[in-house]
């Protein structure tokens, strides 16, 4: 076992984990985050997806060891103060899903897609997206959720 | 899929990663981003006794002119390298490689020295870097030494590397003046490539003087098609480009496989080798 301290939403959490834990199921499992969804379980699909040290990653193909001293955040530490993030809100006002799995990790994807670029084209957010599944939508309105998000976060 | 155990450890500087890994044994291995190691580990396909993380090691992190070649260390991101300033030239194939690798996520965590060292054929970088007559650098506890990328490559997920060695940077000759494109076809978004073509294109007028060409995918290791470049050597119109890219074939039969017969492979790669031909003089 390793002793581990990982920022998650802000909050530091020490813990022990098995070198072998992925960091999607410490996050899930041991701090009990379950907004962070396990899809494909094999780096395709990002319904994993959290940003580590500010950039998006598929958080199950990263071991919670090398999270040590790091800082993630998840779709829980999104919304401030009761109030959507302004990428969630777009998502809900664009009505950027349907069953909701692929939600949290489009999300995430979505806020590090405009971190890096503030106002990207519907083919840019198309793009960017390539490491999102959504097996519902067909990605219009997701798409359309980006780019209005991108607006609100500006 | 949850890897089999294993130890793991986060060394403070190189010497001293290399001495975990040789104390190890000839089953620890180095991982960094994680992005070809950990995929494999899971299938239980690579059963590492001991990982030895060396992602924290920021001095081998860089992008550096070192006059007639570009220095790149093996921490550097794909992310990274899709915007580094310093690739100009015909060596600015590397970002344009980095930036059409697997998806954003992916692109932040996976590095350079990682795709070169997993030796996949059907990677992208390896066949960009030795186009570009690259080499990487691989440091031992008996010292370092320098391996020429067309030495380095030795079959699928095989390379010149030794157990205890680590890859610590990779080298590409600047090309200046030179145009460079990287064409890849594949069937989805995110997919490996089915075959991809590097290209690095030296003319003058419409008229070629020097051509690279490495080929991602069409054989156990990337490659290059020599014949091709030769062939493009002198060209000035389309027919003569694609008479050039016909002698595609001279590298052998590429092995099928569920995304596409050896004819299908060897169709892609001369159709690729005329885009790439022509969007790099462009």
């Amino acid at each position: 076992m390793k002793r581990i301290s990982v920022t998650v939403n802000g909050v530091r959490h020490e813990a022990e984990v098995e070198p072998r834990t992925l960091l999607v199921y410490f996050i899930r499992e041991q701090l009990g985050l379950t907004g962070t969804n396990v899809g494909c379980d094999t780096s395709s699909c990002g319904a994993c997806t959290v940003h580590l040290n500010g950039q998006s990653v598929k958080s199950c193909t990263v071991l919670a060891v090398q999270a040590d001293g790091q800082e993630v955040t998840t779709i829980e530490g999104l919304a401030t103060n009761g109030k959507l993030h302004p990428m969630q809100q777009a998502f809900h006002e664009e009505h950027g899903l349907q069953c909701g799995f692929c939600t949290p990790g489009m999300i995430m994807a979505a806020v590090g897609i405009v971190d890096e670029n503030p106002d990207p084209s519907e083919a840019e957010v198309r793009e960017a997206l390539e490491g999102n599944l959504c097996r519902c939508t067909g990605y219009h309105n997701i798409v359309r959720a980006v780019i209005s998000g991108a607006k609100a976060s500006v | 899929m949850i890897p089999a155990a294993f130890e793991y450890e986060r060394p403070s500087s190189l010497a001293e990663a290399l001495k975990m890994l040789s104390e190890g044994g000839d089953d620890a291995r180095p991982i960094a981003g994680g992005h070809s190691l950990l995929p494999l580990m899971r299938l239980r396909l690579a059963r590492p006794s001991l990982l030895v993380d060396i992602g924290g090691l920021a001095d081998l992190r860089y992008v550096r002119d070192e006059g007639d070649h570009i220095a790149i260390g093996a921490l550097c991101t794909h992310h990274e390298l899709a915007s580094a300033q310093e690739l100009t030239g015909g060596c600015r194939l590397i970002a344009q490689v980095a930036r059409q690798i697997g998806d954003p996520q992916v692109r932040h965590r996976g590095t350079i020295g990682g795709s070169i060292a997993h030796a996949d054929p059907a990677s992208d970088l390896p066949a960009a870097v030795l186009a570009l007559d690259g080499a990487v650098v691989a440091r031992g506890a008996g010292g370092s030494r320098t391996i020429p990328a067309a030495d380095f490559f030795l079959g699928p997920l095989m390379s010149a590397l030794e157990p205890g060695e680590i890859l610590t940077e990779v080298r590409v000759a600047k090309r200046v003046g030179c145009g460079s494109t990287y064409e890849k076809f594949q069937r989805r978004a995110q997919d490996w490539a089915i075959v991809a073509v590097a290209a690095v294109i030296e003319s003058s007028g419409g008229t070629i003087s020097n051509a690279a060409i490495g080929l991602t995918n069409m054989a156990g290791t990337p490659i290059r098609a020599s014949g091709v470049e030769e062939a493009l050597a002198g060209a000035a119109s389309e027919e003569a480009i694609a008479e050039a890219a016909g002698r595609v074939s001279e590298v052998g039969t590429p092995l099928p496989d569920q995304n596409a017969s050896s004819e299908y492979r060897l169709h892609l790669a001369e159709v690729l080798i005329r885009r790439a031909v022509a969007n790099a003089m462009s």
